[in-house]
């Protein structure tokens, strides 16, 4: 429970399905412990711990407090912060809803006897025959699958997730029906540990010496300009190079080695393929190479029709049937038959050369 | 047959004695008067509540003079120490007061206030491994400017008695006035003031079977208050605010009850507590440690270090389990730091987090001590088991 009006009509749906529920908040990580600020998060701040023990007050369930501060710290954040630091762009959802939510917290329900843990996510968990899948949320603007794709049926088979059969329009109306002490928040798409969402400055806040300055480099290695940080820029992004050239450049690589990034024309920007790794595939079987998916690069893209070309361990080269623009090392890419999630992995860094490997 | 819904955390607070509800009763209606009145009804109110005092200071050989009537425990603390340091005839003294490194906040964080407005010096003893305070360290501690020492009779959360006695006789000998927080340990034994060393003596009612609501104060003769609360001159200009006529009556039942009751309740005490500590210890050897003094420690009082794991989450499994109870480190926000009294008193960080304690009462029995030791156990292991994975 987070306090939000998801979390809590999930809560008041399994109690009205006369399931037995146990109401459990997550205090995670805020800047504020470190840097002795009044810096909040967005989410799980104190008043929100008063709404989500309100609203389990008014379901008549019980109500806990799991401190998860240092775990978050360490794991989510400080990967977010590396990431960052070594050029990547990364969704710190996917690793917490993986280690945090669906590890952590899992095992810590299990420990209290739950045979399940429900959360307000907008997915659905099917049963069919032996086998669990994970399926998008009804409401397809909220669907938020994409963060999901690290589960495996062993945490599926425990696993409810009450309003992805609804719609957010819906849900709204049950917490009414419900009679849910929840305010009408509007939702937030920010990352809840960085305060007012500016994770560029959350990122300069936590490294002492600043962002490292370097070069902008065009496709063939002539220095255009400098950038700032690599940090401060994203994939595909044109505004604020600093470059004036002919033709609208766009950041096409972030190079950690050489801290340069590497810019282009919008042609350039357009990729046939990719590589991902950290897979996981929510059947526990790999899908087989060739075979057609749709493939979501990010958390709001529009997935577009792709296969596995080559896999190896746990690495995967992915092809696609139209270039899309904009594929960001770092990034969950996600793969779906049609409502089904089939899993994903993180985007490698491009690598020219790397298609030409022996072993791929 | 299994109870849920167990009870041992009377620490925290006790539910009232019939007898004392019944108590009550009449003055929420019939007796409602407010005692300052000067008709009859004010006269009625007067009478209970002069009936209720006198019962109070009977029961501790005192005169009704020496008992005021607070809104609870930690007001009781707090008109003592802040009564004290600011009354006439301290003013220009200096005033310089000792407290121990394990009083209830009440008392140091009232203490660290004043010192922090520059009213006292503040000098904090520390305790040994048991949470006893060394008396050669309260005598070297003495200043010519200390007005008062405060060192509470039993500490609430490792239940470690203190030699109050020996106490009071140091502070008697040099002229300090000597206030005890005596909240935990009030049903535990008779109290004779007029043999004890003690000058103020803190009370509340809810920890033996009276109501929450209201506090009581025990101030020597003699002994100057300045009043924390100011206005209508109530309690002899020491305490103002129309006076809890029900809930005085209520503290005087619960009183005489508890001093009644209490060498069958010792009894029935000292046999569930020493069996939750001997089951506990034994079923953890090195992962469970009794915290506090082994003998000299409140009866009902069974406290606990366990290592490596929060307080806070025991709770949570117990809570799920019927068992109510309650930690140093406890946190409702999820935020638990390291107790203080655990630190205080030596452990090891890895311990400081882990504390819980299981206060028994009139209501339990043995059947309650043996679910709850059938039951902590399992949940010590799956805690540890998660504690590895993710610590």
């Amino acid at each position: 429970m987070s306090g939000g009006v998801d979390s809590s009509v999930a809560a008041a749906l399994l109690v009205n399905q006369g399931y037995d529920v146990v109401g459990i908040m997550m205090r995670l990580w805020s800047e504020s412990i470190e840097t002795n600020t009044v810096i909040t998060n967005r989410c799980c701040t104190p008043d929100q711990m008063a709404e989500a023990r309100r609203v389990a007050a008014h379901l008549n369930i019980p109500f806990y407090v799991l401190d998860a501060q240092s775990l978050f710290r360490k794991t989510i954040v400080q990967q977010f912060i590396d990431d960052h630091n070594a050029g990547l762009t990364p969704n710190p959802c996917i690793a917490c809803n993986r280690q945090i939510r669906f590890s952590f917290l899992l095992q810590h329900a299990q420990a209290l006897g739950a045979q399940f843990l429900a959360t307000g996510h907008y997915a659905r968990v099917r049963h069919v025959g032996d086998c669990y899948e994970l399926l998008k949320g009804c409401d397809s603007q909220k669907d938020q699958s994409y963060v999901l794709y690290s589960l495996n049926q062993e945490k599926l088979a425990h696993i409810l997730f009450p309003v992805g059969e609804y719609n957010k329009k819906d849900v709204r109306a049950l917490a009414k029906k419900f009679s849910l002490p929840v305010a009408a928040k509007h939702d937030s798409q920010d990352l809840c540990f960085v305060a007012d969402g500016n994770h560029q400055a959350f990122l300069q806040r936590q490294r002492m010496n600043g962002f490292q300055p370097g070069p902008i480099l065009d496709q063939n290695g002539q220095e255009l300009g400098h950038h700032a940080g690599l940090p401060l820029y994203t994939i595909g992004q044109r505004k604020g190079l600093g470059i004036s050239a002919d033709q609208p450049l766009f950041v096409l690589q972030k190079d950690n080695t050489k801290n340069a990034i590497i810019v282009g024309p919008r042609e350039a920007l357009e990729q046939f393929e990719f590589y991902i790794q950290d897979i996981n595939w929510i059947s526990g079987v790999a899908i087989p190479a060739g075979e057609l998916v749709d493939i979501k690069i990010r958390y709001k893209a529009t997935a577009v029709p792709g296969y596995v070309s080559k896999s190896i361990n746990n690495e995967a080269l992915i092809k696609l049937t139209a270039p899309v623009r904009g594929v960001t090392p770092g990034q969950g890419a996600v793969f779906y038959h049609g409502d089904v999630c089939l899993g994903g992995g993180i985007i490698q860094e491009r690598n020219e050369d790397k298609v030409n490997e022996k072993s791929f | 047959m299994i109870k849920h819904n167990i009870y041992l955390d009377h620490g925290a607070t006790t539910p009232v004695h019939p007898q004392v509800v019944q108590s009550m009763v009449p003055y929420w209606t019939e007796y409602y008067g407010n005692p300052s009145s000067s008709h009859s009804f004010g006269r009625q109110a007067e009478l209970a509540l002069r009936s209720a005092r006198e019962t109070i200071a009977n029961l501790l050989n005192a005169s009704p003079g020496e008992i005021i009537f607070t809104a609870n425990g930690s007001a009781s603390d707090n008109l003592a120490i802040r009564g004290v340091v600011r009354s006439r005839p301290m003013q220009g003294k200096g005033n310089h007061i000792i407290i121990s490194s394990i009083e209830h906040s009440a008392v140091t964080k009232t203490a660290v206030q004043l010192a922090g407005f520059n009213e006292c010096e503040v000098t904090i003893l520390p305790v040994d491994h048991f949470g006893q305070i060394r008396l050669p360290d309260l005598e070297a501690s003495i200043q010519p400017n200390t007005v008062l020492i405060s060192i509470m009779a039993a500490n609430n959360e490792i239940g470690t008695l203190q030699p109050i006695e020996d106490i009071g006789q140091i502070a008697r000998e040099h002229g300090i006035l000597f206030h005890t927080d005596a909240i935990q340990a009030m049903a535990i034994k008779q109290w004779d003031m007029s043999e004890l060393p003690i000058d103020l003596l803190s009370i509340a009612p809810h920890k033996f079977y009276g109501p929450k609501g209201i506090g009581i104060l025990y101030a020597r003769k003699d002994i100057e208050l300045e009043p924390v609360l100011t206005g209508g001159g109530q309690e002899s200009n020491r305490r103002a605010g129309t006076e809890n006529v029900a809930f005085a009556v209520g503290a005087a039942e619960a009183l005489r009850l508890a001093m009644a009751e209490q060498p069958d309740l010792l009894q029935h005490y000292l046999l569930l507590s020493g069996r939750l500590i001997e089951g506990l210890t034994t079923a953890l050897p090195g992962d469970c440690v009794l915290t506090g003094h082994p003998t000299q420690r409140l009866p009902h009082n069974a406290s606990f270090a366990f290592r490596g794991i929060s307080g806070n989450d025991i709770l949570m499994h117990l809570d799920l389990a019927g068992i109510a109870a309650s930690s140093g480190s406890a946190c409702k926000t999820g935020d638990p730091k390291p107790s203080k009294i655990l630190e205080a008193i030596g452990l090891g960080s890895e311990w400081t987090k882990g504390g819980l304690r299981l206060t028994v009462g009139r209501q339990n029995d043995l059947v309650d001590i043996e679910y709850t030791l059938q039951t902590i156990p399992n949940i010590i292991k799956k805690l540890q088991e998660l504690d590895s994975i993710w610590a």
